[in-house]
């Protein structure tokens, strides 16, 4: 192998030394592309604007950059957040942002195209822009800077951060970007200005929103009066773009393998995209309708390919409800087989408790130090009836007693507080919920059994977030008060069951909830506060110790932003919401009636491989809303 | 069968960490599909032992660790295969059998040589390579070694094996580097206890190390016979 050992670094050897973790600056990784810049026409850098170890994790930028690298004019390079301790040594002596491949600046790139998981790395966002010495806001930007895109599922309501970007990209990203790409060199070579490129983009690539090009009227009670295009043929609704077979679509073969761990240190296996169940709080269920599946016998090759190119000692599988995929059998028997050999271990995403899953989760980890897992996220069925949640007590207590008998002897529980229509019945059944199980432990397990420190049980709650695109998007969300407030009396419960020593319960913090909820269904009148709330010093806002709430709430009342308008407002069933120009496929009226079955009626509706419910997404003709129904 | 492994670590590799390294080779040798021998267990780990872990920001030409194999064909296949499946910066060197009576890899390490130029402009002063040699003539050493537990008053002369200045101002250095008693010296600790007689602040940035190579004794304790790690293996 040809050994270059004088590659360039962007950071010098004392400033390496000097911070924490260098190997997430050096790139070099196993599998990391590295192209000859003169033979290349497009330069483009893909960031997930979090710290190597959670970005690097992530699945969705390993598929782009794969794709992306095996086009012969383009290289695709990475970016992550510098931590602050580079940060602040970046800031004071002026270097700037680079990509780890090439080492070489981002503002230097044709695209930078930023993935958005989760609303509270909007700071971040501008941490990268800010470094890479690129103008916050789209408007002053000209041809010396790269064209921002955005992605990911926070696009699907991109207005509290619709200035920062030059375009989004809506839907799934292995589709469009080969016509941008095309888009973009044609308009290069014809000498267009950026403004023709990004209205010419809008115009002729499905999936493409260019904020600068649509206008947002408010009536004077601040929502939404009217959401237009402000230029000819660029359309008024963008629908999501989507992969239709994902069987043939791209997959990394040879996935970047870090040298430091990280989160996600192992082989990925996406099974399927979307979720048949519905869940009425989950917004990636609404998402990515309809599901689609993965064809085994492919997958089976996909893991034997990934592990012997990357070397993982691990692979787990990749979906919002493994469950559900019609082939998991053969899958995970195939894999236990497959990587018994090969001594890899088998990581179970967490799988419906049943004697299978149980089978096949006593061959693949050692039961006593493992821990079954349930989301029940309520703690009465009646609850779980208005959030459509599937799981019943019987289901959860037998699978418990299967487990027990079977050697396990911890259980985990994730629950949600502040649900729509929650009384403190509701949160009561947490507490008895969680009681109940440990008592089925004492009359499953006989005493002299019971060798592994009796029965521990984790109970945790996190605070319900109304979330875009979900049938609960017209939800009132509580305030910080309201959710301490049950958080506290879910303690109280529980500390009066009878097994409440075998019972331990945590909670979220509420204020990073509360930022959560506001910027989730802000507007583009949040834009301000986001930039403000950065310039004084907000940013890894998703690191509790970095967290600023009273930066924030101090911000929102300099910018005359009232945050409550977001959150506690009660919305009615005809607001127009600053989403509603995107489709997902998904239609309004869909989400209305199942809001309403949620709150009125409080009766579950049954998933997609029982009963379709007509909610929109068959216009895409693929997947489950194609499966014949028994 | 145990199998010893010579490799260099160069370039950006250098602020790889030593824990790091070691998951690193963990997937070379799953990738190049080498047959290594596994422990038993629900989480089976290769069993593998390094011999000397290299600090942050030092490079080195000449690294070593053993593996335990249950099959191969020959060494240089072995070594091929990792070549093909390692990043620029790592190079495999030699991978050679070890006899069945060797020695774990950490025990064996009795010596150490290093190269050790100043970054420019951070020399300590003018005339330091005659102040340095007279340092190093010295009959006795007297240092402190700071470990986790203890802060201890030696004498690293016995320790300084070989010392040398080449033609380009770099320092050569041949340490004991065994594991056992205090006789491990690192060369930063050397140049420190130099700055220190020389009443001159030492910053450990100052210098740029490289570890020339790692040697085993095959002598006694009064007359070392020192050779390079791989050298007790065969290449067959
Ligand atoms: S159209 Fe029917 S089957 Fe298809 S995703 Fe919607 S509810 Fe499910």
């Amino acid at each position: 192998m040809n050994q270059n050992t004088t590659q360039k670094l962007a950071l010098t050897d004392d400033i390496l030394l000097a911070i924490e973790k260098p190997a997430r600056y050096i790139g070099n990784e196993v599998n990391a592309v590295i192209k000859d810049k003169e033979k290349i026409d497009i330069r483009m850098a893909m960031c997930f604007p979090d710290v190597y170890e959670i970005g690097m994790s992530h699945l969705g930028i390993q598929i782009l950059y794969d794709m992306l690298n095996h086009y012969e004019d383009t290289w695709c390079e990475r970016v992550y957040s510098p931590w602050v301790d580079l940060d602040a040594i970046m800031r004071e002596r002026h270097i700037p942002l680079f990509a780890l491949e090439s080492q070489d600046p981002i503002k230097d790139f044709d695209f930078l195209g930023i993935t958005i998981q989760y609303e509270l790395c909007y700071t971040n966002i501008l941490q990268i822009l800010d470094l890479s010495d690129i103008p916050l806001e789209a408007k002053d930007r000209t041809w010396e800077h790269p064209i921002v895109i955005g992605g990911g599922p926070c696009t699907y309501n991109p207005e509290p951060i619709a200035p920062f970007f030059d375009l989004f990209y809506i839907g799934e990203g292995e589709t469009r970007y080969r016509d941008l790409l095309d888009l973009y060199k044609k308009c290069k070579a014809e000498h267009k200005s950026r403004e023709e490129f990004l209205l010419e983009t809008a115009r002729t690539i499905p999936g493409m929103y260019v904020p600068q090009f649509y206008d947002v009227t408010y009536k004077e009670d601040g929502t939404i009066e009217s959401f237009t295009p402000n230029k000819e043929g660029v359309p008024a609704t963008i629908t999501k773009e989507m992969v239709t077979d994902l069987t043939h679509t791209t997959y990394p073969e040879k996935p970047v393998v870090p040298f430091t761990k990280i989160t996600q240190d192992r082989v990925v296996l996406e099974i399927q995209r979307g979720c048949i169940r519905g869940c009425r709080f989950c917004q990636a269920g609404q998402l990515y309708r309809p599901v689609r599946e993965k064809d085994v016998d492919t997958l089976k090759q996909y893991a034997v390919t990934m592990l012997k190119n990357t070397g993982h000692e691990e692979i787990s599988l990749s979906s919002l409800s493994s469950s559900d995929y019609s082939a998991l059998n053969e899958l995970i028997e195939f894999l236990i087989e497959d990587c018994d050999k090969r001594r890899v271990n088998i990581s179970l995403p967490s799988l419906r408790i049943d004697a299978f899953s149980l089978d096949v989760m006593s061959k693949v980890q050692d039961v006593k130090k493992s821990s079954l897992t349930f989301a029940p996220e309520a703690g009465t069925q009646r609850l779980r009836d208005v959030i459509n949640k599937g799981l019943t007590r019987e289901d959860i207590l037998n699978g418990s007693i299967e487990a027990f008998k079977g050697g396990w002897s911890r259980v985990k529980l994730y629950f949600m507080l502040g649900l729509p229509t929650e009384t403190e019945e509701d949160i009561a059944g947490i507490a008895e919920l969680s009681n109940e199980i440990a008592a089925a432990y004492f009359e499953t397990v006989p005493k002299e059994e019971r060798s592994n420190g009796s029965i521990q049980i984790v109970a945790s709650t996190s605070f319900f977030i109304p979330k875009p695109f979900t049938p609960f998007q017209w939800a009132r969300m509580c305030t910080k008060e309201e959710f301490l407030d049950k958080a506290s009396l879910t303690r109280k419960a529980i500390m009066t069951q009878l097994n409440q020593k075998r019972i331990k319960y945590n909670w979220h913090e509420a204020d990073a909830s509360v930022m959560e909820g506001i910027l989730a269904r802000g507007d583009r009148k949040i834009a301000s506060v986001i930039l403000s709330a950065y310039k004084k010093g907000c940013f890894y806002d998703a690191w509790g110790e970095y967290f600023k709430n009273d930066v924030w709430m101090e911000t929102f009342a300099e910018c005359n932003v009232d945050p409550d308008f977001y959150t506690v407002r009660e919305r009615s069933l005809d607001e127009i919401f600053p989403w509603d120009f995107l489709s997902c496929g998904v239609s309004k009226d869909f989400l209305k009636r199942e809001w309403l079955r949620a709150t009125t009626e409080g009766v579950t509706t049954p998933n997609c491989r029982l009963q379709c419910q007509g909610c929109g997404a068959n216009q895409y003709g693929v997947g489950v809303c194609t499966e014949g129904r028994s | 069968m145990k199998v010893r492994i010579k490799f260099s670590k160069t370039g950006p590799l250098k602020f790889i960490g030593h824990l790091d390294m070691m998951r690193f080779f963990q997937k070379a040798i799953r990738r190049a599909d080498i047959d290594v021998t596994y422990t038993t267990g629900f989480s089976p780990h290769q069993v593998m032992a390094f011999a000397n872990p290299l600090g942050v920001g030092l490079e080195s030409t000449g690294e070593y660790f053993d593996i335990e194999v249950n099959s191969y064909t020959t060494m240089a296949e072995m070594k091929d295969k990792l070549n093909q499946v390692v990043v620029p910066g790592v190079e495999i060197l030699d991978v050679c059998l070890l006899p069945d009576d060797a020695g774990n890899a950490m025990a064996s390490v009795a010596a150490a040589r290093y190269r050790i130029s100043f970054r420019e402009g951070m020399e300590p002063c003018a005339d330091w390579e005659s102040r340095f040699a007279s340092f190093c003539e010295q009959e006795t050493i007297p240092a402190t070694k700071t470990t986790k537990k203890s802060v201890l008053e030696i004498d690293i002369k016995p320790s300084l094996y070989e010392w040398q200045i080449l033609p380009d101002h770099s320092i050569m250095l041949f340490l004991n580097a065994s594991s056992s008693g205090t006789g491990n010296i690192k060369p930063a600790m050397v140049l420190e206890t130099f700055f220190k007689a020389e009443g001159i602040e030492f910053d450990p940035y100052c210098l740029c190390i490289t570890r020339i190579d790692t040697y085993t004794d095959l002598g006694t304790e009064d007359a070392h016979r020192f050779v390079p790690m791989n050298e007790v293996g065969t290449s067959c």
